[in-house]
């Protein structure tokens, strides 16, 4: 497979008044074209920063300190912002969580999808609007030749939200950076919203990555697996591997945190006590210290680094691979 | 007892496409029309927007239908309305309805081409700090306040007194003083703008800020700045008919509804010859009434969001 995106100990840190935080530290992963990678974690570890960084869009205040971003030959990481915007819509593109807002109210949909056709690929309007059509019909829009002329208010969030991937990916990016894409959907619109992705992705290629904080999505979309916890990547392995044999804690707490129907109703559903740590007080040593379950005198001294474990499965826990007899193991289930 | 296998449809594509729940709703009607019927509810804004109309219609028509030549001296001085001068005559012998007439033009125009001025440079000024922030926002707005700071009238009088008083300099120096206001509605909406998903989006589709700011940004900001330009034609007319008043206006022998009222600072006039003074005051009244009553009924029809 050919190798499209590769982040490499990317460090990222956002200018405050307290100061510099580092938001982001050692990320590493890499994409290929066609695969679908997930970067799942609780809110605040820094998955969105990450996904922002790769478009260059971490705004005036934000910057990446260490490290590089390598897309298809070119460091995104020393573009320009000419490059870079050139870049974006075409090559690299981006969904978001919420297909209520992410819509321009006042600008007719149609007109919406085919600004971006008429600003990277020089048609002309008409062509334009032809290639918003098709591709309005590509996902699942009944009617799209009425539909162009509907303001955003006239569709529902789940409409919304297939306008949205028709815009990410009319010019066929490369990349398509999905921010949470089903979060603010009803079920039933997810799992449609999901699908369509898929089948796009086999038509045209494109590799995706999955910012999500939803194992079940996860599970149904990703070929790879990056835990982070505190801007830190905690564990990563392939998706089969991961959700078999979690090994670093903070997986395993995340996936006995998912409800089952097979629990017994008395039984109270499993939180991860504690909070994701504030990045102006990180926790010395191991980031995940004072939330283990398993943690000993070494995790609160020493930060642990990126192990391997077993062959494409890293762990970032001094404890790896003698987790599994303390947290009982189960694969889950589920069904979208 | 088992339960009923449910035979769900396999193909997603075909429950993607037509599912009932997902059709456009119809019913829900645009925004425009929403604007429209709001605004035909308000009955003083109906009443402002046709006075509007007739008074704009008055100044575009000035020329054809003024009974005489504003300017021209006829052969009665100060005479009581009659059937020849339908409002008399002023002490120099002009025809006071011609008079108001070519005044309505030339107070409109001020209080048009002055908004107009501005409101476009304080969107962009406003547009220029909300975006950017930081050290241009601040520089921007320190400016903002200093004009502000300005005791407004005795500055332009100074002004227009050092400048020479005509038309362009009256309409630049009260734009000078009045874009601030604007300038910090826009910034204040751009603030919040700039930070909606659409406007991200846009970003990451690659819009040059321009772009972004124009097309994106500009007409999602739109109906404050509308409703403040309708109040504004109404305060510079009212400016104008001020500084024309104390002197430092529109200078005679051209008409404005101020300096038509320049006249009754004489104590004859003001007792015993009414009718050149208490036409032009009426009609300043109505005109900023009007304008006043279309922007309150603007307001609150704008602000109607689906």
């Amino acid at each position: 497979m050919e190798l499209l995106l590769e982040v490499d100990h990317l460090q990222i840190a956002f200018q405050t008044d307290q100061g510099e935080l580092i938001s982001v530290d050692e990320v590493s992963f890499e994409l290929g074209s066609g695969e679908t990678i997930a970067i799942v974690g609780e809110s605040g570890c820094g998955k969105s920063v990450t996904s922002l960084s790769i478009m260059g869009l971490l705004g005036t205040s934000g910057s990446v300190i260490q490290g590089e971003i390598r897309f298809n030959g070119s460091i995104l990481t020393d573009c320009t912002e000419n490059q870079l915007r050139r870049l974006r819509g075409s090559e690299i593109s981006m969904i978001f969580q919420e297909p209520m807002t992410s819509l321009n109210p006042v600008i007719p949909i149609g007109e919406q999808i085919a600004e971006t056709v008429r600003l990277h690929q020089n048609k002309s309007r008409k062509e334009a609007k032809a290639i918003a059509v098709d591709m309005l019909r590509k996902v699942g829009i009944p009617r799209p030749e009425a539909i162009i002329k509907e303001y955003p208010h006239a569709l529902s969030g789940g409409m919304r939200q297939r306008v949205m991937i028709a815009m990410a990916l009319i010019c066929k990016p490369k990349l398509l950076i999905a921010d949470e894409p089903t979060t603010a959907l009803d079920v039933t619109i997810q799992a449609q919203i999901l699908e369509l992705m898929k089948q796009l992705q086999q038509e045209s290629g494109a590799a995706i990555l999955l910012v999500t904080h939803d194992l079940g999505v996860v599970a149904e979309m990703a070929d790879q697996v990056i835990v982070m916890y505190a801007g830190q990547v905690v564990e990563t392995a392939d998706v089969f591997t991961l959700f078999r044999a979690p090994q670093h804690p903070y997986t395993q707490g995340l996936m006995k945190s998912i409800p089952r129907l097979d629990q017994h109703k008395k039984e109270q559903l499993f939180a991860i006590p504690g909070a994701v740590p504030s990045l102006k007080e990180i926790p010395s040593g191991c980031r995940f210290h004072p939330r283990c379950p398993l943690a000993v005198g070494r995790c609160e001294e020493e930060q642990p680094e990126l192990i391997s474990a077993a062959d494409g499965h890293r762990v970032r826990c001094w404890m790896a691979g003698n987790t599994e007899q303390i947290f009982v193991n189960h694969t889950v289930e589920v069904t979208v | 007892m088992s339960v009923t296998e449910i035979p769900w449809r396999q193909d997603a594509a075909a429950s993607d496409k037509g599912e009932e729940h997902e059709q456009p709703i119809h019913e829900i009607e645009s925004y425009a029309k929403q604007v429209r019927r709001k605004f035909l509810k308000h009955k003083l804004a109906v009443w402002g927007l046709v006075t509007t109309l007739l008074l704009l219609g008055i100044g575009i028509l000035a020329p054809w239908i003024a009974p005489y030549n504003p300017n021209e001296v006829t052969d009665v001085f100060a005479a009581r309305p009659s059937l020849m001068h339908w409002l008399g005559t002023d002490q120099v012998g002009r025809d006071v309805l011609s008079r108001l007439i070519y005044g309505t033009r030339v107070s409109l125009i001020i209080g048009f081409v002055t908004v107009a001025l501005y409101v476009t440079f304080g969107t962009l000024i406003g547009m220029l700090a909300g975006y950017y922030g930081r050290w241009l926002d601040m520089l921007l707005m320190r400016i903002t306040d200093i004009f502000l700071s300005f005791p407004y009238m005795l500055v332009v009088l100074v002004i227009v007194s050092i400048l020479g008083a005509n038309i362009s300099t009256i309409m630049i120096v009260l734009a000078l003083f009045k874009w601030p206001t604007i300038a910090m509605l826009v910034r204040g909406s751009v603030l919040s703008i700039k930070e909606m998903d659409y406007v991200r989006a846009s970003m990451t589709l690659g819009y040059s800020t321009p772009r972004i700011l124009f097309r994106h940004i500009l007409p999602n900001a739109l109906s404050p700045i509308i409703v403040n330009a309708t109040f504004g034609v109404a305060s510079t007319i009212l400016s104008e008919a001020g500084l024309s008043f104390l002197g430092m206006g529109v200078k005679s022998p051209q008409a404005s509804l101020g300096n038509m009222l320049h006249d009754a600072q004489s104590l004859t006039v003001l007792t015993d010859q009414h009718w050149l003074w208490l036409p032009a005051g009426l009609v300043i009244l109505i005109t900023v009434l009007a304008f006043n009553f279309v922007g309150d009924g603007l307001r609150d029809a704008l602000d109607a969001r689906p």
